[in-house]
């Protein structure tokens, strides 16, 4: 959506892409911002030349009138989001809502998993950017179906986009759909896509008190993976610490530690992995 | 910044109700926001403008009920206020607990003309 105007056109819209299907030539928009003058003007002309004259609008101009509204803002989120889950259940498809800080490496997660389990487990990719395609190229270099969405503007993926690129990917039954959402500790947290669990990431060089300054996304989250545990020998944070205070965000939480530069851990996701895709079937 | 998506939430619901009263305008907005509810409320205000421009919302007054976050400990009963999400029980330092308020985010009311 467009941050200056709300309007859902030109470079600052969404916009949802499958890699494969672009080819290599440069993308020239020219954006048009369309402000159409709104057609509000009515003009009500009476003539009353004897007869009897009802109105048919109970309210008129001068009558103020209270609407008792009552209607959660997040509603046509949280309803599209059911909808997508219906859609997943029936199709017995694990989503996983995968959110984090720009760079806790996501993306290198994502494809050190998809390379080593693609042999056993069929895997959708929905990736969410502001801008490029280079996540999902990544992604389409391992031969996995994967579509980008662009938010543009937008801070954070939403339900009604899942939607529209859930049709455009075509998924098969039994399938795991991993939602990568937008880099943002912050926004993503809000918004229900409709996945079965959400994933959030963590690395090790953030600091211990990330689940603290940012609890809404702790507190929303169902696994917390722990990255670049590598890198531990050369930081000053205590991995203990950082549980601590997620947990007193999120007594639920569960944690894994990995490298996924190094592969070190990984086998540990994998098995939470199968062990909550395998309940879903269940 | 979600709340630019919130308030052009709140524009679409207030579009909708004003066209289903035949109305023209909202002169009054009643929202109810919890300070659980993930939402900075100076960045609403912020954002706000931009959001309600050329709409029914524009010259609307914009009115916000605060709801204050409270619990009850899952371990210990007690029902206490929640400033944070991370505030344990202050009986029984239990972090256990359901939030009984503090997480709406609703359009209330609209005075239309």
């Amino acid at each position: 959506m467009c941050g200056t105007c709300g309007c859902g056109s030109g470079e600052n819209g969404v916009s949802i892409q499958n890699p494969k299907e672009i080819k290599t030539h440069l993308h020239e928009h020219e954006h048009d911002h369309h402000h159409p003058d709104a057609e509000h003007g009515h003009s009500h002309e009476h003539t009353h030349d004897g007869h009897t004259h009802s109105h048919e609008h109970a309210r008129d101009h001068h009558h103020k009138t209270i609407i008792e509204v009552e209607q959660d803002i997040l509603h046509h989120n949280d309803v599209m989001a059911a909808r997508n889950r219906g859609y997943f259940d029936a199709k017995n498809i694990f989503a996983l809502n995968l959110v984090s800080s720009p760079g806790s490496g996501k993306t290198s997660l994502l494809e050190r998993t998809l390379k080593d389990l693609k042999a056993e487990i069929p895997f959708f990719v929905i990736e969410g950017d502001q801008q490029t395609l280079n996540d999902a190229n990544r992604i389409a270099a391992i031969d996995i179906p994967v579509i980008q969405i662009n938010t543009g503007k937008g801070c954070h993926l939403e339900s009604d986009m899942i939607y529209d690129a859930v049709k455009k990917l075509d998924i098969s039954d039994n399938a795991v759909l991993m939602i990568e959402n937008v880099g943002n500790l912050v926004c993503p947290s809000m918004f229900d896509l409709g996945e079965s669990k959400r994933v959030v990431i963590i690395s090790t060089t953030e600091g211990e008190d990330k689940p603290i300054k940012y609890p809404d996304m702790f507190h929303t989250s169902d696994l917390c993976i722990i990255n670049k545990i590598d890198l531990l020998p050369y930081l000053n944070v205590d991995l203990e610490k950082l549980k601590q205070y997620a947990l007193k965000v999120n007594p639920k939480l569960q944690f894994v530690e990995l490298a996924a530069t190094t592969g070190e851990g990984m086998e540990a996701w994998y098995q939470w992995l199968r062990k909550n895709r395998d309940q879903l079937k269940n | 910044m979600h709340e630019l998506s919130i308030a052009l939430g709140i524009v679409k619901i207030a579009e909708d109700e004003t066209t289903k009263a035949h109305a023209h305008k909202v002169e009054l907005i009643e929202l109810e926001i919890g300070t659980l509810a993930g939402i900075d409320f100076e960045s609403l205000d912020f954002v706000w403008p931009a959001a309600v421009k050329d709409t029914v919302l524009e010259n609307a007054i914009k009115k916000i009920y605060v709801i204050k976050g409270k619990a009850k400990c899952v371990d210990c009963d007690t029902v206490f206020d929640v400033n944070y999400l991370y505030d344990p029980c202050p009986e029984c330092n239990s972090n256990f607990k359901g939030i009984l308020q503090g997480k709406e985010l609703r359009v209330k009311a609209l005075e239309v003309v």
